[in-house]
């Protein structure tokens, strides 16, 4: 597709721009060309502008920006006023970037990680996911938890671990949770490049861009459910929509060894303190990306119970366990579990009440663990 | 927080449906097939398909797609969709309603066990043939036509019954399946799984993704 081309010549290249928008005009007429000047500006308009664009929805980004969301996330709610829209750059663009060759280099490799991170298989993932399964469209697809904003809403401070993360760290999370896994170390190779493909990804983004602004940031929480959430329904779609590929007994498809479609429970899946582990992110998930080419195409209520049903099977410790299902539920409890089964009763059995790492011949990382403060020091 | 729930009807249930169901949808490798009958029965099938399975392309007409190699339960469903219209072709009807059950299983049997016989790329206009590679390998997230690879597999080889192999396939005989697929003229896929991405490929996309995968050399 033809990257929109309404941005001025100070974007890499006009054919392949990466953009972004936030609320700003009101005739459509008149958008792209207000827009391109908030793009160069990096400005939102005065509050006037916006409140004239209260109807109809949306009418206040510009309609080649709206074609290309629909193209991007079908069927998913489209921008609010004065949502911060960003459209991430591709890597066809990144071929054409005027940036060092050696800094390319990196950003393919960190984009080949992103794709293909079981070739960490062992080493640093200890399950059969991808970044890439969760992260749909390569970490560019709003309502799939796109990974550029981690490169500017951070450093911050991250109440799961209680502490100011940088973006390193952020990515380590993932490896120790939803890869059930051991990060590259920080400053390595590795961790370098994945790091560069998210920075490359938020091109053009203020640093310190307001999170809450964002369009489609993380996996935005659906609405509450009619009914409450039922793993029995839940089987039941899941039988109808998900177990094609993903098997009856949710363990994924591999082929000649390779895995295909991953597992979402049992030991080669995501831990117990994997974000997705939480219903709410997994509902939304579900919601707004699976079935595979068919987003948006389940219910809520559908969204809630498969959620329900998924998560309530069994799958690898959360690298926190102390030794305690109730101890570690409690501990986390408000951060986290809380929206979790972990350590609730389901079917007569406590989820979670285990020793089983999966793959991974240990619980945890120790040096992902180590905190930081900076109270006690002066300037 | 306590959830109690009561799964095993359900669970009986299900256990009971797919004994019954499997073999009609092909899925299970209850019953293999028998390759000597399979070659028998496939007398019907060498004038189209070729005699190595290779199947053809005759110019301005129907292709006549390459079985050999094909997963067996993918062909078993075909033949079975083409008797019961769920997959409507007025050349492959009267065909597939000469094959009783046996012979079905027979003939898919056999196809899938022939080695998918080697022919010559396509000619293609290279700038085509990348975007064919884009899409088959990475997909197009702006249009949100998912990567051939995510469902049929590494290589395109094939993933189970559920997703044929393409690799390798006739050109012509996927550019008119993925056009059947967006026009609603073939829809016995799982889940409407394929349609729903077809709907957003232009003709160009087509061209380009059937030419590539039809001159990719069949990886296992």
């Amino acid at each position: 597709m033809q990257r929109h081309s309404v941005m001025a010549s100070h974007v890499l290249d006009p054919k392949h721009a990466a953009r972004h928008a936030t609320a700003t005009a009101t005739a459509t007429a008149t958008a792209t060309a207000i827009l391109a000047t908030a793009f160069t500006a990096f400005a939102f308009l005065p509050g006037d502008a916006r409140a004239e664009a209260a109807a109809p929805a949306n009418s206040q980004f510009d309609a080649e920006l709206i074609t290309q969301l629909k193209g991007m996330a079908p069927g998913a709610p489209l921008p609010k006023e004065g949502q911060f829209v960003h459209v991430p750059p591709t890597m066809e663009d990144l071929e054409e970037a005027d940036l060092h060759p050696k800094l390319k280099e990196t950003i393919r490799r960190g984009h080949d990680l992103f794709i293909n991170t079981q070739q960490l298989r062992g080493k640093n993932v200890f399950n059969d996911m991808n970044c890439a399964s969760c992260h749909m469209g390569e970490g560019r697809l709003p309502f799939s938890s796109p990974v550029w904003p981690a490169a500017v809403v951070l450093p911050n401070f991250r109440p799961k671990n209680g502490h100011v993360n940088t973006l390193e760290e952020r990515i380590a999370g993932c490896f120790t949770y939803s890869m059930n896994g051991e990060p590259p170390a920080y400053g390595s190779d590795d961790m370098v490049a994945l790091a560069a493909y998210h920075q490359w990804l938020a091109k053009g983004v203020p640093v310190y861009q307001p999170g809450n602004t964002m369009y489609g940031r993380g996996f935005p929480r659906l609405p509450e459910p009619e009914l409450k959430p039922d793993a029995v329904r839940g089987q039941q779609v899941y039988e109808a929509k998900c177990a094609i590929c993903h098997s009856a007994d949710g363990s994924g498809r591999k082929q000649d060894g390779n895995v295909v479609f991953p597992p979402l429970w049992g030991d080669a899946s995501y831990n117990w303190g994997a974000g997705i582990s939480r219903l709410f992110t997994l509902a939304s998930f579900v919601k707004h990306n699976m079935p595979l080419g068919q987003p948006n195409t389940l219910t809520d209520q559908q969204s809630w119970d498969l959620a329900q049903y998924i998560n309530s099977q069994e799958r690898p410790q959360d690298p926190r366990y102390t030794g305690d299902i109730a101890e570690t539920r409690a501990l986390y409890e408000e951060t986290f579990h809380k929206h979790s089964l972990y350590g609730v009763e389901v079917d007569g059995r406590v989820l979670g009440d285990h020793s089983n790492t999966g793959e991974k011949p240990f619980l945890r990382p120790e040096w992902v663990f180590k905190p930081r403060d900076f109270s006690a020091r002066r300037p | 927080m306590r959830t109690k729930r009561n799964k095993l009807p359900y669970a009986a249930a299900l256990a009971w449906l797919s004994a019954v169901l499997m073999p009609l949808g092909g899925m299970g490798a209850a019953n293999a097939g028998n390759i000597e009958a399979g070659k028998a029965a496939a007398a019907v099938c060498v004038a189209c398909h070729q005699v190595d399975g290779g199947g053809m392309a005759p110019a301005g007409a129907e292709p006549w797609p390459a079985l050999a190699g094909l997963d067996a339960g993918y062909i078993i469903k075909q033949l079975n969709d083409f008797k019961s219209g769920a997959r409507k072709n007025v050349s492959m009807q009267p065909f597939a309603q000469m094959l009783n059950d046996q012979q079905v299983t027979d003939v898919a049997a056999y196809y899938a066990s022939l080695p998918l016989p080697a022919r010559e790329a396509p000619e293609a206009d290279r700038e085509l043939l990348a975007h064919g590679e884009k899409l088959a390998l990475q997909g197009d997230w702006d249009r949100y036509i998912v990567r051939c690879v995510a469902c049929h597999g590494p290589g395109n080889a094939g993933v189970g019954s559920d997703f044929p192999r393409l690799a390798g396939q006739l050109p012509e005989y996927l550019r008119r399946q993925l056009q059947a697929y967006r026009d609603g003229s073939r829809s016995n896929d799982p889940q409407d799984l394929m349609g729903s991405i077809a709907r957003r490929m232009s003709d160009r996309d087509i061209e380009a993704v059937s030419l590539w995968l039809g001159s990719q050399p069949v990886q296992k």
